[in-house]
């Protein structure tokens, strides 16, 4: 399937998947991150259950510790 | 637009800054300086002698709540700021409530975890209010690395995105004023766009 992720157009090999699953996948390595799908936010408590499938736009940032 | 106008038009809103460190404490300098009418910041922690090297507090202040210290240094600055101090630890559950009537939530938070759960709350429970994140803004030099992106109407982000803190990239002040400086000139950016569609006395 094809996602949008940040904007750009990403070929995934399978035909649906949970938000954890992408993670894993893509190998993303900061742990904290802000997740939207089709502009909804995704809490952290549901990357196990939200799927994510064909044609989604997934929006991701990584949260960086300093202040 | 004359700076009397823009300050004018700034007295009107209310910006919410989540935490008073380096980030929050520079930010909300830079917001009470442009002439931000209310700044709500909430930090539960007190000035240890550490936070110098980067938070805008003074030695004599080592030991007070950051929030209460920070609301001092505000009205030394610009007495006509209202500044309102909350020195509770914020939570999933106190967010809104404390955040009610900001037009603008700054996250102003070291920890990454703790940014995480501001966000997702303030982008959960308070549907349309923009939050202005930090992050990434670790060590010293490579300042062209540092920038502003708006990734959509409610998510704004300033800060290098690759740098974490740890002990090897200590957090300095340069790097995170600049990032503090770059929020507070998104939180004007935001707010010289808007217009108050209606009256809080």
């Amino acid at each position: 399937m094809k996602i949008i992720l940040n904007n750009r157009e990403e070929e995934l090999e399978t035909d649906v998947l949970s938000v954890s699953k992408m993670l894993e996948m893509k190998k993303f390595s900061f742990r904290m991150r802000i997740i939207k799908v089709n502009g909804i936010l995704v809490p952290k408590e549901e990357y196990d259950t939200t799927l994510i499938q064909d044609g989604d736009n997934v929006l991701m940032l990584y949260l960086m510790s300093g202040g | 637009m004359r700076y009397s106008e823009v300050r004018d038009h700034l007295a009107q809103f209310r910006v919410g800054i989540a935490g008073a460190g380096g980030l929050g404490s520079n930010c909300a300098v830079a917001l009470a300086r442009s002439g931000i009418g209310t700044i709500v910041v909430s930090d539960y922690d007190v000035i240890e002698p550490a936070n110098l090297n980067r938070q805008y507090y003074f030695t004599s202040q080592v030991g007070m709540q950051k929030s209460t210290a920070l609301k001092e240094n505000i009205s030394r600055i610009n007495p006509d700021i209202t500044v309102i101090a909350h020195t509770e630890k914020l939570d999933k559950n106190n967010i809104a409530e404390i955040f009610v009537g900001c037009d603008v939530v700054v996250e102003a938070f070291d920890r990454d975890d703790m940014k995480q759960m501001l966000i997702e709350t303030v982008l959960s429970k308070m549907p349309g209010t923009p939050v202005v994140i930090g992050s990434g803004l670790a060590g010293w030099g490579n300042s062209e690395a540092i920038r502003y992106r708006k990734a959509d109407d409610t998510i704004y982000i300033c800060g290098d995105e690759s740098t974490a803190v740890d002990d090897d990239m200590p957090p300095m002040a340069p790097r995170v004023g600049m990032v503090a400086n770059m929020q507070a000139n998104t939180v004007v950016e935001i707010l010289m766009k808007k217009t108050r569609d209606y009256f809080r006395p």
